[in-house]
């Protein structure tokens, strides 16, 4: 890889051909830098979930993941995320045939069925508070709380970035900014369906079995 | 030179069958997995290999299908910057693991 290999994107001759001046380009590389971002973030989430297994048999006398899980709700939990991730994915598709009602339909599905994933997630947490399951009970349950909530926390932000992007449909249309910055939405709205994969099957399945 | 390494970086572009080939192949998984569990008929350690398996493998599709990672040119640095990842978790959460047992079992 050379230097002059590197500097393609922003400033090779004839590169705007195709896409605007340098918008197009533009998009791609804030989208890789985004990716990085996804990394580090991965790299949290390691951390979270190496503390989670470390700590997850130390009960300090109190409830078991047996005595807590329920399991059918949180395969309806995954399918909604899984759904919402399925439901970006037509939005994406939409935006790229320049199709700004079906994305807003996309986006709008997406919002509702992670919205019913975080729903479902804030009361298993009420529930567990409520019959003394809380984060302070034992390192179990702090480390169940830190791990799921930190995903929770990425979900609710993700929500939030829909709604800006919802209203950013409407004020300013697809501009090429805002297809970036959909763009980068979907990598984040994904890269959360992806963690929760490990959540699932770490915490909640291999919780059960054990 | 219209398709050096970093061209459509981190930016590729689904269609609607690629889509719903990931959400039912995703579907598909999950459903083992926790039928798997739920069901009880596979005894403790092939049941905690199949889930990890089950978990690879929805992994490995969600990536291709939903996030576009390839072999590609195009997604080459992305690979590679996930590969790198990948080793770090495998350090952190395998060092991590490898540590505290064995402190566990020294005590």
């Amino acid at each position: 890889m050379t230097t002059a290999q590197m500097a393609h994107p922003a400033d090779a001759p004839g590169h705007e051909a195709h896409g605007g001046p340098g918008n197009h380009d533009m998009g791609e590389i804030q989208a890789f830098g985004f990716w990085i971002y996804l990394m580090s973030d991965l790299i949290v989430f390691s951390a979270l979930f190496a503390t989670y297994v470390v700590m997850a048999h130390n009960y300090a006398g109190g409830p078991t993941p047996k005595d807590l899980f329920e399991l059918p709700a949180v395969l309806v939990e995954t399918m909604l995320l899984l759904t919402s991730s399925a439901a970006y994915g037509l939005a994406m598709v939409a935006m790229h045939k320049g199709d700004p009602r079906s994305v807003r339909l996309g986006l709008m599905a997406a919002f509702a069925l992670g919205l019913g994933f975080l729903v479902m997630e804030l009361a298993e947490f009420h529930h567990f508070i409520g019959i003394g399951a809380g984060p302070d009970r034992s390192g179990f349950l702090s480390a169940f709380f830190t791990l799921v909530g930190t995903h929770g926390l990425h979900v609710t932000f993700g929500l939030l970035w829909i709604v800006v992007m919802l209203v950013q449909l409407s004020s300013k249309g697809l501009t090429a900014p805002v297809k970036g910055r959909l763009t980068r939405l979907g990598m984040f709205w994904h890269f959360l369906d992806i963690v929760w994969i490990g959540v699932f099957t770490v915490v909640y399945l291999l919780g059960v079995v054990q | 030179m219209s398709h050096s390494p970093t061209d459509n970086a981190g930016a590729a572009v689904g269609t609607v069958k690629s889509y719903a080939l990931g959400f039912a192949a995703s579907v598909v998984l999950t459903l083992l997995s926790f039928g798997l569990v739920m069901g009880g008929a596979l005894p403790r350690l092939p049941l905690i290999l199949t889930l990890f398996a089950l978990a690879v493998a929805q992994l490995f599709v969600q990536l291709r299908y939903f996030l576009h990672v390839d072999r590609s040119s195009a997604m080459y640095w992305n690979l590679m910057a996930l590969l790198f990842t990948f080793f770090l978790m495998f350090l952190f959460i395998g060092g991590s693991i490898w540590i505290m047992y064995g402190l566990h079992e020294r005590m």
